[in-house]
């Protein structure tokens, strides 16, 4: 009896984890919201954010595109990646090899070290195993070398896969950090580009958050260079005065992986600018 | 006497209630206060959001002033999810800020 009773439980905890934990569903349910909501949006075109919307400055911006801000970003990055000779004689090459360079590998669960890695982490993580020091994760070089690669794997589709225990429990936290309200203002992710996408908070217009991740590193003329992602989702933090966390965190990878997931089937466009 | 003395009371509380109001204003349009244009439209400010209904008539649709303070103090309390910061709550406005706010929206 008891233990009848038991594995009835031990069903039940199994199917209701079975069933919270489906990256697959998710992401159908993801897109199928940004889809209905903006049925005029052709699917490929989520990957331009609110230039997909608003026809104004979707202008000015592919005016700016012509002689974009990122082009000097990229030219030092191209020098950084190609010319740097670390110390033990190494360069970004040697880590580099094969498809590595390209976006379309990233992110992913490395299940040996059980943690996502992206490709900002594995620049500084080539570095640090030529005995370099890691650069700053938000902006400067490591953006630089990031909107060349970026540059180059234009076009490619982005497909993260999820699957194994440790890499869905990775999806999970990202999903959880994405639903959670936090700081003084009280905002999950999901509020400003889910709920209220297409809708304006004064001037701006909220971007949905599918094709999120497509677009970076991006030149902001609010920042005035080059930023990666995790700068990004700091930026977002304190506009809802919440603390915001360390680029490459285990939080801001998890949700750069969970941000990824659902964008699967679009495509690279970065580097790209934003205003 | 009593005349020059409720006479100076009423002069005195109107003062006080305009420059309460004029406060609320500041309070209701300053980014780093209520900033509620970013959600609000309110008396056709300029840069104003539309995630929210916009703020008109609110003397003769929150005629019990309670209620409009609760709904900007903790509008969590009515409706779980909305995107409508806690102002009372968490601290981002003082009960008497959010007062000042209220005589603000009278006006409207
Ligand atoms: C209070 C509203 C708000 C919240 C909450 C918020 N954002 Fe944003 N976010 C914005 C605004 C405004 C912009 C700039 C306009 C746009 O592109 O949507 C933006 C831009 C972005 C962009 C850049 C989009 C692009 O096309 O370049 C990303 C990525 C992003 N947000 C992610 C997040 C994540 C992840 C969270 C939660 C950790 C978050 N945001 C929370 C308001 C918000
Ligand atoms: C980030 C968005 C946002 C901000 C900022 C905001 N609100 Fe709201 N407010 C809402 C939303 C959304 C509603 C709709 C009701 C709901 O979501 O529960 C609302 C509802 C209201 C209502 C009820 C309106 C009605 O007609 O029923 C009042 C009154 C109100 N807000 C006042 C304010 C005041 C005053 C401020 C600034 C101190 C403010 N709000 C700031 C989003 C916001």
């Amino acid at each position: 009896m008891c233990l009848r009773i038991f594995s009835v439980i031990f069903i039940c905890c199994f199917l209701s984890c079975a069933v919270w934990a489906d990256p697959a569903s998710d992401q159908t349910a993801f897109k199928n919201y940004f889809y209905k909501k903006f049925p005029e949006i052709p699917v490929g075109d989520f990957i331009n954010g609110v230039y997909a919307i608003d026809q104004t400055r979707r202008q000015q911006w592919l005016e700016i595109e012509e002689f974009p801000p990122y082009d000097i970003a990229i030219d030092e990055g191209e020098i950084l990646f190609n010319e740097t000779v670390f110390s033990d004689g190494s360069s970004y090459s040697d880590c580099f090899v094969d498809g590595k360079r390209s976006k379309k590998n990233y992110p992913y669960f490395d299940v040996n070290r059980n943690t996502v890695v992206t490709l900002e982490l594995a620049i500084n993580d080539c570095r640090v195993s030529h005995g370099e020091q890691p650069l700053k994760y938000k902006t400067g070089d490591i953006a630089k070398i990031s909107a060349y690669l970026a540059l180059h794997s234009r076009g490619e589709i982005i497909e993260v896969e999820v699957s194994g225990e440790a890499a869905i429990n990775a999806y999970e936290q990202g999903k959880k950090y994405y639903y959670s309200k936090r700081g003084q203002l009280n905002f999950a992710c999901v509020d400003c580009h889910v709920a209220s996408s297409g809708m304006r908070i004064r001037a701006e217009i909220l971007s949905p958050s599918l094709g999120h991740v497509s677009n970076f590193p991006v030149y902001r003329f609010k920042w005035g260079s080059i930023g990666t992602l995790h700068r990004r989702f700091s930026g977002c933090n304190s506009q809802v005065r919440a603390k915001p966390l360390a680029g490459q965190s285990e939080q801001y990878k998890n949700l750069e992986y969970f941000l990824s997931y659902m964008s699967n089937g679009l495509k690279f466009n970065g580097p790209s600018t934003r205003r | 006497m009593l005349i020059v003395l409720l006479l100076c009371t009423n002069v005195w509380a109107g003062g006080v209630l305009e420059q309460r109001v004029a406060a609320g204003k500041r309070l209701t349009l300053d980014r780093k206060m209520g900033n509620c244009l970013a959600c609000h439209a309110i008396d056709n400010g300029p840069f104003s959001g539309n995630t929210a209904p916009p703020l008109f008539s609110m003397k003769s649709r929150f005629p019990d002033k309670k209620k409009l303070v609760a709904q900007i103090s903790n509008p969590l309390a009515n409706n779980r999810d909305t995107i409508m910061p806690p102002f009372g709550l968490h601290g981002i406005l003082t009960e008497d800020q959010i007062h000042k706010i209220v005589e603000y929206l009278y006006t409207l």
